[in-house]
């Protein structure tokens, strides 16, 4: 089994912890560590920092990235905060922005996928839409409930993250949860071999034989930053933000969380289920883009998928017959 | 002391099976051994190359490794609650099919849990459920019970066989290895039958007898709300505890009556397994037969009746990808046994165990249908290029493993009766009477 290689990957990754020289202020503050590669080469922009044998050392930007949170403070949430994501049915067009900028902020292999995007059909007559599916980080997570070792919890923030250390894989988990929301590594991957110290707020590095999951990106928020599939989409489908503040933003618009539910008349998807999501749904109302753009461009594995819908099979239909 | 002897004639009657191995009981274990080997195999190569090499995918997460789990769980029930059930009602009848009931129980009962464990992930990490388990979650449930049921049947076990261990240990013509001599004597426990000893080993298998019954009735809940504690539409239902007991012990009674019919043929017992007792554990098996039968219909006619969407795609595809086996598992294992034992004229040695071979393979089915289906109909629809992510199809690995699985039970059944006779030798009369004792049939 590969299990020993991400301890090997510890060991080796030889990273050192660094405080911040004064002047070099263009990161937030913070623990920074500097490490072996970075995705977007170097920048050319040195920054001094001071290393923690004392000595003076110049480091080049890209190396330099904010240290991720440990398992164990990964448990607290972030204090005073109450995350909640807004998704606006009528905008989304299936761009897949938000699944692949998702993928590559969290490494992930190329099949694997934390936001999905399902061509819905609520019944044979209703209207087709195209629905953006992370996880709802039910605030009654069945997940959480039947985890047999803890793997899996809920934070002070409304956050539901895994511990990929200690999970053991059994799977529960995935059965417990009614929205098919988590993915198992069914193989070892090299996108796992990544030279980085895990933190389950990242959820990087993957490992084999355990589960993992749209995580709502509290290393982003702890930056100040909005989610990668919120920042990505082209079409501000996506709001993140504080249900406690009453605030969430697409990183364009911001809006009153309680009035945009109340004017869209916002929901959520299997309320019923008492899991108690703090996704909320606007409803494909007015909408921006005819549910059929949804389909151009798609990559033939990607336009596979959606081949059994009974629109596209309609569609095929009436276009036969045409 | 006429016990005495007729123990004797008994021990004598089965020294062979235990002091030799024929050639065809070589070339047999051989066999076992080999699909064994496979096994092993097969798990390195699920090791070493990740459960992708499984037909296990995201949405089918479980598959043949839970079936088998449930199912080898289910028939380690047989032993319990039969031999527990026997033993406190005072069936005379018991005796010669006690000890095979026993040793099921206790073989399927270590093998189902490593099926379990094929499932896991991260088979390194499994001390976690003892470092960090949380008492909330059902396995954890499922880790106390099943550890429990193992050490309560292993007890209840060891207290049955204690007389005759002690008539083996007195037994000097016996010709086998020294080792195997010393190892009665140890197990026998200074156990010579004085009228006291005989009242306290009395006491204490009626004690565990009724403990075993229960912890195997708790055991099996459990197991069945690992299920229906969860949201998912085929399993989310309250009848699960009660029709899983009721499965379980259905298949336990079909392993017991085939495991009866081939050591009678093996080890020549027509004398002592007769047509009585076939026809005795049948009735059983039809009384479980028939509340099986009960509990699937009602289970499946509500869902059905108020079909609300989840459970009516269930039933849809339950009836369309899988008509065959759902018809096999939920009405062929159900009238088969009924017609069979239920008809005076039909009740004969063959025809029984036919039908209990039918009862076994439709309950493998049966567990085969609650599990995979249900997973390949989760709320949100499969989206997903992959075909092995929508549908699930076992791979040669998880075969494998089964038939390693089946192999080892064989295996050990087997290794089981060379050493101790496959029939209780000591006379059920040395238990002594007491007060308050029941008595059936
Ligand atoms: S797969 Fe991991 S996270 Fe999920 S229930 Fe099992 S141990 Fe917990």
């Amino acid at each position: 089994m590969e299990n020993n290689k991400k301890d090997d990957n510890n060991s080796r990754r030889n990273f050192l912890k660094l405080g911040l020289l004064a002047g070099a202020g263009t990161v937030a503050t913070g623990a920074l560590i500097v490490t072996g590669k970075s995705a977007s080469g170097e920048s050319g922009e040195k920054i001094k920092v001071l290393t923690t044998t004392g000595e003076v050392m110049e480091v080049d930007k890209n190396f330099l990235t904010q240290a991720p949170v440990g398992r164990k403070e990964s448990h607290l949430g972030i204090p005073g905060r109450k995350f909640v994501m807004v998704i606006d049915l009528a905008r989304c067009k299936n761009a897949r922005k938000c699944v692949t900028e998702c993928q590559k902020g969290h490494n992930l292999p190329k099949e694997t996928e934390f936001m999905k995007v399902y061509l819905m059909q609520d019944s044979e007559k209703t209207a087709p839409y195209w629905f953006p599916k992370p996880c709802y980080h039910c605030d009654n997570p069945q997940c959480v409930s039947v985890c047999p070792v803890g793997a899996t919890y809920k934070r002070s923030d409304g956050i539901v993250l895994i511990d990929n250390e200690r999970c053991i894989g059994c799977k529960f988990c995935m059965t417990g949860c009614p929205y098919s929301t988590r993915v198992f590594a069914w193989k070892p991957d090299e996108a796992f071999d990544i030279d980085q110290p895990y933190s389950p707020e990242k959820s990087v590095p993957g490992v084999e034989g355990t589960v993992s999951k749209c995580d709502f990106c509290p290393d982003l928020a702890r930056e100040g930053k909005l989610p990668y599939c919120a920042q990505a989409c082209p079409m501000g489908v996506i709001y993140f933000g504080d249900i406690d503040e009453d605030v969430v933003t697409n990183g364009t618009e911001t809006f009153k969380f309680s009035e945009l539910i109340r004017d869209r008349s916002g929901y959520r998807y299997l309320d019923n289920l008492g899991t108690r999501p703090n996704v909320y749904y606007l409803p494909p109302v007015d909408r921006q883009f005819p549910v059929e753009r949804g389909l151009d461009g798609l990559d033939e594995e990607t336009l596979k998928r959606f081949e059994n819908t009974p629109y596209v099979k309609n569609a095929k239909i009436s276009k036969e017959a045409k | 002391m006429s016990d005495t002897v007729n123990s004797d004639k008994l021990l004598k009657e089965f020294a062979p099976q235990i002091e030799r191995t024929g050639n065809f009981g070589k070339l047999w274990i051989a066999f076992l051994c080999l699909v064994i080997c496979y096994g092993w195999f097969a798990l390195y190569w699920q090791v070493s190359r990740g459960h992708i090499v499984t037909g296990m995918r995201d949405n089918v997460v479980w598959g043949v490794y839970i079936v088998n789990f449930i199912f080898f769980m289910g028939i380690s029930y047989a032993g319990a609650l039969i031999s527990g059930t026997l033993h406190l009602f005072h069936s005379e009848w018991r005796k010669p099919i006690i000890r095979m009931a026993e040793f099921i129980t206790i073989i399927s009962l270590l093998i189902g849990p490593c099926f379990i464990m094929l499932c896991v992930g991260r088979l390194d990490r499994l001390p976690n459920l003892i470092l960090f388990g949380r008492i909330q979650s059902p396995i954890t449930w499922d880790v106390i019970a099943i550890s429990t049921d193992i050490i309560g049947c292993i007890l209840f076990l060891y207290l049955a066989l204690l007389r005759d261990l002690g008539k083996m240990r007195d037994f000097t013509e016996l010709k086998v290895p020294q080792w195997q001599k010393k190892m009665y004597k140890i197990l026998a426990l200074g156990y010579t039958g004085t009228p006291e000893q005989q009242l306290r080993l009395k006491r204490a298998t009626d004690v565990m007898a009724g403990m075993v019954i229960a912890i195997a009735i708790i055991v099996y809940s459990v197991l069945a709300w690992i299920f229906s504690v969860t949201l998912q539409p085929g399993w989310h239902s309250t009848i699960f505890g009660p029709y899983f007991v009721i499965a379980a012990v259905y298949s336990g009674t079909g392993v017991l009556i085939v495991s009866m019919f081939v050591f009678r043929k093996v080890y020549h017992l027509e004398e002592h397994i007769t047509l009585k007792h076939f026809v005795n554990v049948g009735v059983i098996m039809l009384v479980l037969g028939a509340f099986f039968g009960y509990f699937t219909f009602s289970e499946y006619l509500t869902k059905w009746y108020g079909s609300e969407k989840n459970d009516e795609q269930l039933i849809q595809v339950l009836l369309k990808n899988y008509f065959n086996l759902f018809i096999l598992s939920n009405y062929v294992g159900v009238l088969v046994p009924l017609i069979v034992v239920g008809f005076r004229k039909l009740r004969t040695i063959n025809n029984i165990t036919i039908a209990a071979v039918v009862v076994v393979i439709a309950l493998w089915i049966n567990r085969y249908l609650i599990v995979v289906p249900t997973l390949e109909t989760p709320y949100l629809p499969i989206q997903d290029e992959r075909l092995a992510w929508q549908l699930y199809s076992a791979t040669w690995v998880e075969w494998a493993l089964t038939a390693a699985g089946v192999a080892m039970f064989c295996l050990l059944f087997t290794i089981g009766s060379k050493l101790i006779p496959i029939v209780q030798v000591s006379d059920l009369k040395e238990e002594p009477e007491q007060p308050g004792d029941l008595h059936l049939m």
